[in-house]
């Protein structure tokens, strides 16, 4: 039995595909004239793709796209936030700065746990307990840190007792007194303070040239 | 066409999940479809379509706007399929000898159901025989064939879905086509 060349089957599949130079086709035409064998494979293979095209075009399942809805992850709600933040950056800047902040001033709470106080010329130290003695003049402030303070001479200045006690006594205090217990009123204070010293700054620019 | 589903895209990109389903109900039937003729299945093709769109949700800002919207997802598609068909390929050569036993190789040894009897084939609706008979076609041949003649795309699309040169897209829909007329030679 003769075999069609190759080069006539590739020449079908060119024409079906619809990219046959014209030169060709008239030789496969020519070819498919005399050759039955090239016939048949002709006719099968449109045959064939007659049938796969007459597959019936299916559709998906009722309520595919519920349950494809259903199955994608939930990203709405993050994409919302992050939708917020990008609209309010001053917002979130100021959010970041505040919790950072306030975690920087807790920490500083926690962590330091140490007596410590501000040094004076003439005050003295017993134990966990500042005294300024009887007779003494202290002049500046006098803070105490996880610490007592007791003032039996004469202080001008505030006086601030973070965890610890303020000893009322027979001395003089020309300023405020404050006691702070609590991380809460620590951080207050705290941020009281930074205002504060930059309320200063503002209002005592030209003092603070002369100094 | 394209402007209205790139309209869909940019509010699911905005986090709008809602205008992500429009997207799978203009799509639904012709992925489902594709997978199907893919992995001859219907639970599969489900699945593999479901998975497919949960695909193109999570990576949908990877999506070039300027192409076109249907080709990279049936690209997602045809490759999930193909590497579904693959998975369920067992990894050995069924012509290789299965050891201690002399002549006999893989083929010997499973079940019938990878192909039918004569007499089963004969039995078989048109349509139940073609399905099959694509089911049976190497994958890289199937995906040219299912994307030509049942999607009915351009071999230029074609192309671009299967990332492969326009001549082996050629070459792969030839031999398909060969193959498949072989198989249905006496249907």
């Amino acid at each position: 039995m003769k075999t069609c060349p190759d080069y006539i089957v590739q020449y079908m599949n060119d024409y079906l595909d619809g990219d046959l130079e014209p030169s060709k086709e008239r030789v496969l035409k020519e070819n498919l004239a005399t050759c039955q064998d090239c016939q048949k494979i002709y006719h099968e293979l449109n045959k064939t793709i007659a049938f796969v095209q007459s597959a019936s075009h299916i559709e998906a399942p009722k309520g595919f796209v519920e349950a494809t809805m259903s199955k994608l992850p939930k990203q709405k709600q993050r994409s919302g936030a992050q939708r917020w933040f990008k609209q309010h950056p001053l917002l979130t800047a100021a959010a970041i700065f505040f919790v950072m902040m306030s975690a920087a001033l807790f920490s500083d709470f926690n962590n330091d746990q140490q007596f410590s106080f501000t040094k004076q010329p003439n005050v003295i130290v017993e134990g966990n307990t500042v005294i300024v003695p009887e007779g003494e003049v202290v002049t500046g402030n006098i803070k105490v840190k996880n610490g007592n303070l007791r003032v039996d001479g004469e202080l001008h200045g505030d006086v601030t007792v973070v965890n610890g006690q303020y000893m009322a006594s027979s001395g003089v205090i020309t300023g405020e007194v404050e006691e702070i217990d609590q991380a809460f009123d620590w951080l207050w204070y705290s941020i009281k303070d930074a205002f504060k010293d930059a309320a200063s700054i503002f209002s005592n620019d030209g003092a603070m040239i002369e100094e | 066409m394209d402007a209205l589903v790139n309209k869909r895209i940019a509010k699911v990109i905005k986090g709008d999940q809602d205008a992500f389903a429009e997207i799978v109900e203009l799509y639904q039937h012709q992925l489902y479809q594709i997978c199907y003729r893919m992995l001859g299945n219907k639970h599969e093709a489900e699945d593999i379509a479901q998975e497919a769109f949960m695909r193109a949700y999570v990576n949908i800002h990877t999506f070039d706007q300027k192409r076109k919207f249907s080709t990279w997802l049936y690209r997602i598609a045809t490759n999930l399929c193909i590497d579904r068909i693959r998975k369920k390929k067992p990894d050995y050569h069924l012509d290789a000898e299965v050891r201690g036993a002399e002549g006999l190789n893989m083929y010997s040894s499973i079940a019938n159901d990878d192909e039918l009897p004569e007499d089963e084939l004969v039995k078989m609706e048109v349509q139940e025989r073609v399905q099959y008979e694509i089911s049976r076609l190497p994958d890289k041949y199937r995906a040219a064939i299912v994307l030509k003649y049942i999607e009915e795309l351009p071999l230029a699309e074609i192309s671009e879905i299967l990332d492969l040169p326009l001549g082996t897209v050629k070459t792969r829909i030839h031999r398909g086509r060969e193959a498949l007329r072989k198989q249905l030679s006496n249907l």
